[in-house]
């Protein structure tokens, strides 16, 4: 095996280039359980930690620019405010040893639909920009996702960053496990107001074979509350709005049954917690007026 | 390979380091500081405890070359030659030590904790100490040392 250590991202297009079998590695929270259980005997690593460029951040075009290499800790104190959805997501990654090390770029290398980022992702319509030799391509994170760990990276590809829009609205996030720390989701789901444009985005997660959004749920419920007026009014959000919003967010899962749940208890929570999230989030909006 | 690090504040190596073997083996089989342990190998359970450049993570998910120039402080730091460090004199004192296995990896977590917040509230506490498993269960008692580590530190300021 060999040990690759590029320290630019140049050098690490180059070696992902010249190794397409390469796995790439940044916090290890993932790559390394798989080599430490002989799961996975790749012909070399390619360190990232080196390449300071991915442990950035910065604002462009309004958009945060969120290089992969950023850690789960680092967005939590740093970037609360900017994207509170993925923050809350963060807080409930692992535990402090892993949100120092864990990385959103590693959660979408893994894609695995139970990623604890992927919801928010979603929710907030963040788009990923990866990069090769060839040159460079940004693709909604809707896009991104294509089947149970898979992704749409090609062989000598690398994720660079995550383009994410700041909130410009409450956002939400709710996680099933079976205790608050250490646990695998369950089920999750996101949420994001977008009121400038009376919007509500959605992210499922750990209940279909990728991370998805429920689309037909978010529409239904931006255009009912348009439809009542209540994005002018702030007014109370009926109960019967944000069941029927629970209900087709479920509508719009495809869970199975595996070890962490059976699948009708993912559709029963997910119908739950997305209810929940929506009224939080619209508690939220209605405080801020 | 070769890796060089600085381990409890003296420069280290090993040779013939495997590419794709964890920093927690190193550490253990080839730099004779088996104070980290290895339990469950996927970042459950942290009982590998340690600091990577200042940082509190997981030896077993650092790979070995990702720790080359870094610096490591392991549990076998802690202590000032035959004086146990604070934190290790409270799970003693509190009697938070039943097996054992878990203690290392918990007085690190400890160590972090109160190096950031001197007077945590029992919610910090739990959520500091949530990566650590136990599985003699002495919970009570751990949280007991950590609470007479940091009132003591306080005493001592």
């Amino acid at each position: 095996m060999d040990f690759l250590r590029p320290d630019s991202w140049a050098d690490a297009l180059a070696a992902k280039a010249e190794h397409p079998d390469g796995v790439p590695i940044a916090g290890g929270t993932d790559v390394m359980v798989e080599l430490n259980f002989d799961r996975r005997r790749p012909s070399s690593l390619i360190d990232l930690t080196r390449v300071r460029d991915l442990s950035e951040w910065y604002e462009q075009d309004g958009l945060v620019r969120l290089g992969a290499g950023v850690t789960y800790a680092r967005l939590i104190t740093e970037l609360g405010d900017q994207l509170p959805g993925l923050a809350m997501a963060s807080r409930t990654v692992g535990s402090p040893q892993i949100r120092n090390r864990g990385t959103v770029g590693g959660n979408l290398g893994t894609a695995s639909p139970a990623g604890d980022s992927h919801p928010a992702l979603l929710a907030a319509g963040a788009e990923v920009e990866v990069e090769s030799v060839r040159g460079s391509r940004r693709m909604p994170v809707t896009d991104f996702y294509l089947g149970v760990k898979r992704n749409a990276l090609q062989p000598d590809e690398l994720i660079r960053a995550i383009w994410i829009a700041p909130a410009t609205g409450p956002q939400q996030f709710s996680k099933i496990g079976t205790r608050n720390a250490m646990v695998i989701a369950v089920c999750a789901f996101g949420l994001a107001l977008h009121p400038g444009r009376k919007a509500v985005g959605t992210g499922i997660g750990s209940a279909a074979p990728t991370p998805r959004v429920a689309a037909e749920a978010g529409a239904f419920a931006g255009s009912a509350l348009d439809e009542a007026g209540l994005w002018e009014s702030r007014g109370e959000l009926p109960p019967s709005l944000a069941r029927e919003f629970g209900q087709r967010v479920r509508a719009a899962a495809a869970p199975i049954d595996d070890v962490r749940g059976s699948a009708a208890y993912r559709l029963h929570s997910l119908s739950v917690i997305a209810r929940r999230c929506l009224v939080w989030a619209w508690n939220d909006y209605r405080k801020a007026a | 390979m070769q890796l060089h690090c600085k381990v409890n504040g003296e420069p280290r190596e090993a040779d013939g380091v495997w590419e794709g073997e964890s920093l927690l083996y190193v550490l253990r089989e080839r730099l004779g500081l088996p104070g980290s342990k290895n339990a469950c190998e996927q970042g459950e359970c942290g009982s590998c405890s340690v600091y990577l450049d200042g940082t509190l993570v997981c030896a077993c998910l650092v790979a070995a070359g990702q720790a080359e120039g870094a610096r490591i402080e392991t549990v076998e730091g802690l202590a000032d030659g035959d004086i146990l460090h604070p934190v290790q004199q409270a799970y003693v004192a509190a009697g938070a030590v039943q097996c054992g296995f878990c203690t290392p990896g918990l007085i690190m977590a400890t160590h972090d904790l109160l190096r950031r917040i001197s007077a945590p509230t029992d919610v910090a506490i739990r959520e500091a100490l949530a990566g650590n498993l136990c599985r003699c269960t002495g919970y009570e008692k751990i949280l007991d040392a950590v609470r007479m580590a940091a009132a003591n530190a306080r005493v001592g300021e």
